[in-house]
């Protein structure tokens, strides 16, 4: 196989989980939550996900199951946050260190398990195609999963009814509710629907992409998820561009290493936190163009009375 | 239909701020009586085992106040930003910084003995995690980047600076080739306080910095502004409060504050640098701060529970053979508990037919 083709695949495939978990916040926040759970729900989903898979032995159940997982615990934020009214920020914040501490208590008997995981797509014929073959046919399934999401979510937000309701939810929840949509529904759907793309995020990584599962393993790319969203200015497919980028960024740190460059490791490692500050930083500097683009009410808790 | 509905108090209830705590602490031992039982052991055993068997001697409770020094310290300083709503989260970073810049002076000056270089090093520490902090709240204010995620993003690059240090540069040429800094001289570790325990002059350290913070927050013109920044933003912008001012306020101050801790840790229970110098205290003080109430006394009661719970995790695991990952769970439930509970100082529930019939009155 030629490098190039390989660099491709590599980096789909180290972009694929911020795909999911990016395109799930992008749909809550577009209903005007802002669910900062993501890393929690993805290490969830990585867990759950990884336990099933070695349990059961079918790495397929593993990902349905982490997804669920992943639904699961968004719905303890959906019930205090959206429900009980409380501050998004910190429901957020205590998703995520509820989503380490329990990771990490329920998966520790797994951690030196192994598992099958989900091989790539190998199509007799297409797949063995000079040049093209690899590169349109050699992914993993998953990879071609998160295509269609993308295409689903786009085609949701832009082209359905449904879709423009979710979206008058997040810019004018009292206007939305005045005409009679049952607002906080809506926005528990979307968390729903956030909450099962950041476990499907998370056990692509523990069930296809490693696939084994240690304590934290997510390792920040919940966070770099929600970073996405904002980058994209809440655009779908600028989401998606922003995750294969930084699907790229995290692996020029393996492509360096192989090379033998004596950089130490540590230095390569930071390049994908220290890529979402800078990136960050160059787009929020646009204020306007943020302020234009979010949804009006992210982050705004509604109650119909008030 | 709901039958039972949330309905806005006319002014939010001191009750509740101050029961909400208190609810919270109990149905997370309560999530406890569930949970041990679902693991096979006995809920009572456990118990004693989690809660009282860490603290039931001296040197328990030395170890009981040691834990809360550091989390005390660093809630304090970030409720100074969340009162402002700055939400700086990345205090373990700030932490990893603060004790890199004290070790680092610690490791400089180790053939000195002098009295000077504890305090030199907690200055270090302080200023060391205020720089990091000072990271994020330039990003916010000049280009008006979330505080939330660079903050975040920070604690990962501290960590990796933290060990490229001990793995390269910092390494004991003597430690075998394991990643840790050489031990600190005795002129670089706190003074102990309480014979028989760990407990040592960090602990006085954090008291006064809560002291200090309370009377920053409470009588000061620019604890003021940051309130009022908080309370009602569009208010402290006619008012000419700078917004920049308060986020850089609220950030230096979590920083420095962290830092500090960071400090307490490398000089005190652990005396060097290793790759990994705080159990994720950085994390727990924002429960800390919250279950706290952002208040300072609050801050104090509610970091002696948060120790609680990283001892009674370390007992269980001894006593109990569970895993200590139990403590991140019941931080979590902690602050989950905490959360659902405040919805009662600013609500309260009503029979949904009862607001009908008000309606028609």
């Amino acid at each position: 196989m030629d490098t190039f083709a390989q660099l491709v695949i590599l980096t789909l495939a180290a972009g694929t989980p911020l795909v999911f978990a990016a395109l799930g916040e992008l749909v809550t926040e577009k209903s005007g939550v802002l669910n900062l759970g993501v890393e929690g729900m993805m290490l969830v989903g990585a867990v759950v996900g990884f336990m099933v898979a070695a349990k059961s032995g079918s790495p397929w159940l593993g990902i349905l199951a982490g997804t669920f997982a992943g639904a699961a615990v968004s719905m303890i934020f959906a019930v205090i946050a959206l429900s009980l009214l409380a501050n998004q920020v910190a429901t957020g914040l205590a998703l995520s260190i509820f989503g380490v501490g329990l990771s990490a208590f329920i998966g520790l008997d797994y951690v030196s398990v192994v598992i099958d995981g989900i091989k790539p797509l190998a199509i007799r014929g297409l797949s063995d195609l000079p040049v093209v073959g690899q590169l349109l046919f050699g992914h993993s399934p998953l990879v071609y999963l998160s295509f269609v999401l993308f295409a689903a979510v786009r085609l949701f937000l832009e082209r359905t009814r449904a879709g423009l309701v979710l979206r008058a939810v997040g810019e004018s929840p009292h206007s939305a509710h005045a005409i009679g949509y049952p607002v906080i529904a809506i926005r528990y759907a979307a968390v729903f629907f956030g909450g099962a793309c950041a476990g499907l995020a998370g056990a692509y990584l523990s069930v296809a992409y490693t696939p084994l599962w240690v304590e934290g393993m997510v390792a920040g790319r919940g966070w770099i998820a929600l970073a996405l969203v904002v980058f994209a200015t809440w655009k779908p497919w600028r989401v998606v561009a922003g995750a294969y980028l930084f699907g790229g960024v995290t692996l020029a740190q393996f492509q360096v290493q192989a090379m033998g460059s004596s950089i130490p490791a540590q230095y390569l490692s930071m390049l994908p936190y220290v890529a979402t500050i800078v990136v960050l930083a160059i787009i929020s500097r646009d204020a306007v163009t943020i302020r234009l683009n979010a949804p009006a009410s992210l982050g705004k808790p509604f109650h119909p009375a008030a | 239909m709901m039958m039972i509905r949330l309905e806005a108090r006319p002014e939010p209830s001191r009750l509740f701020r101050w029961a909400s705590p208190l609810i919270a602490a109990a149905a997370t031992v309560a999530i406890g009586f569930v949970l041990f039982p679902a693991m096979g052991r006995n809920p009572i055993d456990a118990f004693h085992a989690f809660f009282v068997k860490p603290v039931d001697s001296l040197y328990g409770l030395g170890e009981l106040l040691l834990k809360a020094s550091p989390l005390m310290l660093i809630a304090t300083g970030l409720a100074a930003g969340y009162r402002a709503n700055v939400w700086n989260i990345g205090a373990e970073g700030q932490l990893t910084m603060g004790a890199i810049a004290g070790g680092g002076l610690a490791l400089a000056l180790h053939d000195v003995e002098s009295a000077l270089v504890l305090p030199a090093m907690l200055v270090a520490g302080a200023i060391g995690g205020l720089a990091w902090a000072a990271i994020p709240a330039w990003l916010r204010t000049r280009f008006n980047a979330n505080e939330i995620l660079t903050s975040l993003m920070l604690v990962y690059v501290a960590t990796l600076v933290l060990s490229l240090l001990v793995h390269d540069a910092w390494r004991d040429p003597e430690g075998f080739n394991f990643p840790q800094s050489k031990m600190f001289n005795e002129s670089a570790l706190l003074p102990n306080l309480l014979e028989g325990t760990r407990l040592n002059v960090g602990f006085i350290v954090a008291l006064a910095v809560v002291a200090a913070g309370w009377l920053f927050m409470q009588k000061s013109y620019a604890g003021y502004q940051m309130r009022v920044a908080g309370l009602a933003p569009a208010a402290a912008n006619y008012a000419g409060i700078s917004s920049p001012r308060t986020v850089w306020l609220g950030m230096l101050i979590g920083g420095a504050c962290a830092g500090l801790a960071g400090v307490g840790e490398i000089a005190g229970p652990i005396g060097q640098l290793l790759p990994s110098v705080s159990p994720g205290y950085g994390f727990a003080a924002i429960i800390v701060a919250f279950v706290g109430r952002l208040n300072p006394i609050g801050i104090v009661f509610a970091s002696v529970l948060m120790s609680l719970l990283y001892l009674g995790g370390e007992s269980a695991q001894l006593n109990l053979a569970l895993p200590s990952a139990v403590t991140g769970l019941f931080q979590g439930t902690l602050l989950f508990f905490l959360l659902a509970a405040d919805v009662f100082i600013h609500y309260r529930l009503r029979r949904a037919r009862r607001i009908a019939k008000a309606a028609v009155a």
